[in-house]
């Protein structure tokens, strides 16, 4: 009878250390190396398997800020040549027990950031199936940058409005006077022109005073 | 022999050779004039030179058989375009007056002819300006890295991206979404975007800068924006031919597909470009031709600047489909990597295992041992010539397929930059020539007071249409633009284009029209010109505009819009218009178009109930004297 007790009592452990694919505390990893650096890629081997159980280590300490994790509370399975693994993680304290799935995933999403630099990778390419990345909040700048261009844009042409309507104003103000000194001098002159049959290339020709006011009141 | 309807009085209302001669050496005329020709061919290149060489040609050439559209775009540009630009550039230059002066000089009641030119001149202007502060809404948006467009916002709880970005694009969403704030249908006003209303002012004061004087401020203008688009294209086609691909987009342009000059389609979408891409109609090209000296040779003119056209569409395909080429291979190579990606996932094979080359036969082996397995990953078919012939047209080319390309380019902010510059300068010339075709015909009409400067008339037009225009900076201010695009800029101009030719050859007369083309340029039309002139370019005109209009009737009137609850999203919804809007279709296309015979009654029944003789030259007096017929400003004594 205590045999059969103690016999088990000792199997449970062995079912929850057994790191299986799909296993309800588990989670799939994939690392995409060659797509990420391409040349000048690592190979996948022990070394950087001994990392990445390091990093979920140190991700699991961060979060938890007291209990000591240790590589051998990683455990990790079903390795593929795509660079593939599950992992579960084990309570440092009774290794039969597993981290619940939740705990695990917010450990992560902490130190995600922390994870992808040590395989020099990113949230795509270093990938946690079932985690979703947590993605960096756009730098919003305080004024849109687009308002200022427009600003610059618009100023530039209201001035240029301005500057051509006062200079269409000033010039419509010149001719107006130019204008009437013309008109005048005209009517002075009109019968000097006449009389002497020269066409003088200045308007305004030579002011002849003796028939200045005469003509004013005789035309045609 | 030749068929010539009476017209009397003629003489009385257009200045004669002997008076053209006497304004040519005195100077004494009165209307602005071009600084140098230097001036003049650039501002008809630009009017010409516009959007549609950009993004309708390219479209046309590659859906149409590509280098065999060639042929008929070529045919018809000499036996349509040509004779169309020399006869407007001869009779502006001879009666020296715009669109309204000119047909009201040849006949008093073809005054109509004027007068619809200058009402679609304004609508298309309207319309064409809000596209304008679209690209001008880009270009404030390409000053930072990176690009607004290359990326999808994130959603609230920063898990992903918004649904509506995720389910189509970042381009599409920027252009959708961030930019037009699209309502889902044309009913659904969605409000006024005021971030699109600032562009729109931006653009109509932008307009009203260079316009302001008239001919003195858009003639300095044009030096800028008729050469820079050249200078840009260039640089753009440097830049895409040592792009990966960009070889793929200009065969796949220019692969010949001689079935497709069967089609009559082809040849009626090659006039149909011919013609709007010419800018015949407005009235501005008649305009710009009166501020000419009388002796200028305007056929040369018309053949340069037909030429010019020509070879601009052509290069601006290429240019384009080099970027297209580009842009496709480089989503051909996303879509096979995600492919690979998914099968090196799914079969848990070490990366690098499968690559472009050897896809297609991993692909078919691993289909045979597992299909299922295969099946449930859903690859996306991966084809090259698909994506290429994705190349779409209009807004959709310049807004979204152009811009994608862009984010994929090193330094995409300089070439944002560049690009939207581009469309600015070749929209902006070709507005100057729509605000000519709008102010001079209000100039000539005397609807304002004579003592208003040009500077307030000007105003006036770019303060009305920018307000009018206020319908494109709505939630659904999309779909009126392509209603007014596809409407307001089609009909009435074939119309008016057909109205203009008959009113020349048979009206005021082939022979006389001879005549003063000899008097001008020195030697009469050769037989070219008067068999196009008086056959060949309006039956082409008639035929297209049957043809059109067979189109239009027999489709059922549909729009498309973006609409993310749609099933079928991101594809664009097909929607029936609303039954009101057919009134507002026949008062786009019809109320110009109606303008010529109603404004024909009008002043028949003037002439002949009133008995006023309407002379529209002779404004120094209106009295019948000695002093009438001889200038008054000659008399000293």
């Amino acid at each position: 009878m205590l045999s059969l007790l103690l016999l088990l009592l000792s199997l449970p452990p062995a079912l929850a250390l057994e790191c299986s694919k799909d296993h309800q505390d588990g989670y799939q990893v994939r690392l995409s190396i060659k797509t990420a650096l391409g040349d000048q890629a690592y190979d996948w081997n022990e070394s950087e398997l001994f990392l990445f159980k390091a990093t979920i280590a140190f991700a699991m300490r961060k979060y938890t800020k007291n209990e000591t994790y240790d590589v051998s509370n990683i455990v990790v399975c079903n390795e593929t040549p795509r660079v593939s693994f599950w992992f579960i993680v084990v309570n440092p304290e009774n290794p039969t027990l597993a981290i619940t799935k939740t705990r695990v995933e917010e450990a992560v999403r902490v130190s995600r950031n922390r994870i992808n630099n040590a395989f020099l990778l990113t949230d795509k390419t270093l990938e946690f199936l079932g985690i979703p990345p947590t993605l960096a909040t756009p730098v919003t700048p305080a004024t849109p940058p687009w308002l200022i261009v427009f600003g610059v844009v618009i100023g530039a042409v209201c001035a240029g409005i301005v500057a051509l309507l006062i200079s269409s104003f000033v010039r419509g103000k010149r001719a107006n006077k130019a204008k009437e000194f013309a008109e005048e001098d005209d009517q002075a002159k009109g019968a000097d022109k006449g009389i002497s049959g020269e066409t003088f290339e200045d308007r305004n020709g030579v002011y002849n005073q003796a028939f200045s006011d005469d003509d004013r009141f005789t035309q045609l | 022999m030749k068929l010539k309807l009476p017209n009397p009085g003629l003489d009385d209302r257009i200045p004669s050779h002997a008076d053209l001669e006497k304004l040519e050496v005195e100077e004494a005329d009165s209307r602005p004039k071009w600084d140098n020709k230097t001036q003049y061919m650039l501002t008809c290149v630009g009017f010409c030179v516009g959007l549609g060489n950009v993004w309708r040609f390219p479209y046309l050439c590659q859906s149409h058989g590509g280098g065999a559209f060639m042929i008929p775009f070529l045919i018809l540009l000499v036996l349509e375009g040509i004779p169309l630009l020399h006869l407007e550039f001869a009779i502006g230059q001879r009666l020296r007056s715009g669109s309204v002066g000119v047909w009201g000089a040849i006949h008093p009641c073809l005054a109509g002819v004027g007068v619809a030119s200058m009402m679609v001149s304004f609508m298309v202007g309207m319309y064409y300006n809000t596209i304008i502060a679209w690209v001008m809404w880009y270009f404030f948006n390409s000053f930072q890295d990176p690009l607004p467009w290359s990326q999808c916002p994130l959603n609230e709880n920063m898990t992903g991206v918004v649904s509506e970005c995720a389910g189509s694009s970042s381009v599409d969403y920027f252009w959708y979404r961030e930019t037009l704030n699209t309502s889902a249908s044309i009913e659904d006003s969605g409000g006024l975007q005021w971030w699109i209303v600032l562009s729109l002012v931006c653009a109509w004061a932008v307009l009203y800068v260079c316009c302001i004087r008239g001919i003195e401020t858009t003639g300095k203008a044009v030096y800028v924006t008729s050469t820079l688009p050249y200078v840009v294209l260039t640089i753009f086609l440097i830049r895409g031919l040592t792009l990966k691909g960009s070889t793929s987009g200009i065969v796949f342009l220019f692969t010949p597909k001689l079935e497709e000059l069967m089609d009559p389609k082809t040849w009626l979408d090659a006039g149909a470009q011919v013609f709007y891409s010419f800018s015949l109609a407005f009235g501005g090209l008649i305009s710009f031709s009166s501020y000419n000296s009388v002796h200028n040779n305007c056929e040369q003119d018309a053949v340069i600047i037909s030429v010019i056209n020509g070879f601009t569409s052509v290069y601006a395909a290429i240019v384009i489909y080099s970027i297209i080429g580009f842009r496709a291979t480089a989503t051909f190579d996303a879509c096979l990597n995600g492919n690979i990606l998914a099968l090196l996932n799914a079969f848990d094979l070490p990366e690098g295992s499968i690559s472009e080359s050897n896809y297609d036969e991993t692909f078919s082996r691993l289909n045979g041992t597992s299909p299922d397995v295969i099946q449930g990953l859903n690859l996306a078919t991966c084809d090259l010539q698909t994506f290429l012939s994705q190349g779409v047209e209009g807004t959709g080319l310049a807004f979204i397929v152009f811009t994608e390309a862009i984010t994929k380019m090193p330094v995409s902010p300089l070439w944002a930059v560049l690009f939207f510059i581009m469309l600015f300068c070749l929209g902006l010339s070709t507005m100057f020539g729509s605000i000519e075709g709008c102010v001079v015909p209000l100039q000539d009409l005397n609807i304002f007071p004579k003592r208003w400067p040009k500077e307030a008339l000007t105003g006036v037009v770019c303060l009305v249409s920018f307000g009018l225009a206020l319908i494109f900076a709505q939630g659904s201010g999309n779909y009126w633009l392509a209603l007014f695009d596809g409407f307001a800029g089609s009909v009435p101009l074939l119309i008016i284009a057909f109205c203009e030719m008959m009113a020349v050859s048979y009206i005021y007369g082939i022979d006389r029209f001879n005549e003063d083309i000899e008097f001008m340029i020195g030697h009469k039309p050769n037989i070219f010109w008067q068999v196009t002139w008086r056959v060949i370019s309006p039956l082409l005109v008639f035929l297209i505009f049957v043809f059109y209009l067979a189109t239009t009737a027999t489709q059922e009137l549909t729009y498309i819009t973006w609409n993310p609850e749609y099933d079928d999203f991101p594809n664009l919804e097909t929607r029936f218009y609303p039954q009101w809007m057919y009134a507002i279709i026949f008062i786009l296309a019809g109320v110009p178009a109606l303008m010529i015979p109603f404004v024909a009654v009008y002043k028949l029944i003037q002439i002949y109930c009133y008995g006023t003789k309407d002379n529209a030259y002779d404004t120094k007096s209106s009295v019948s004297s000695v002093s009438a017929k001889v200038q008054l400003s000659e008399i000293r004594t």
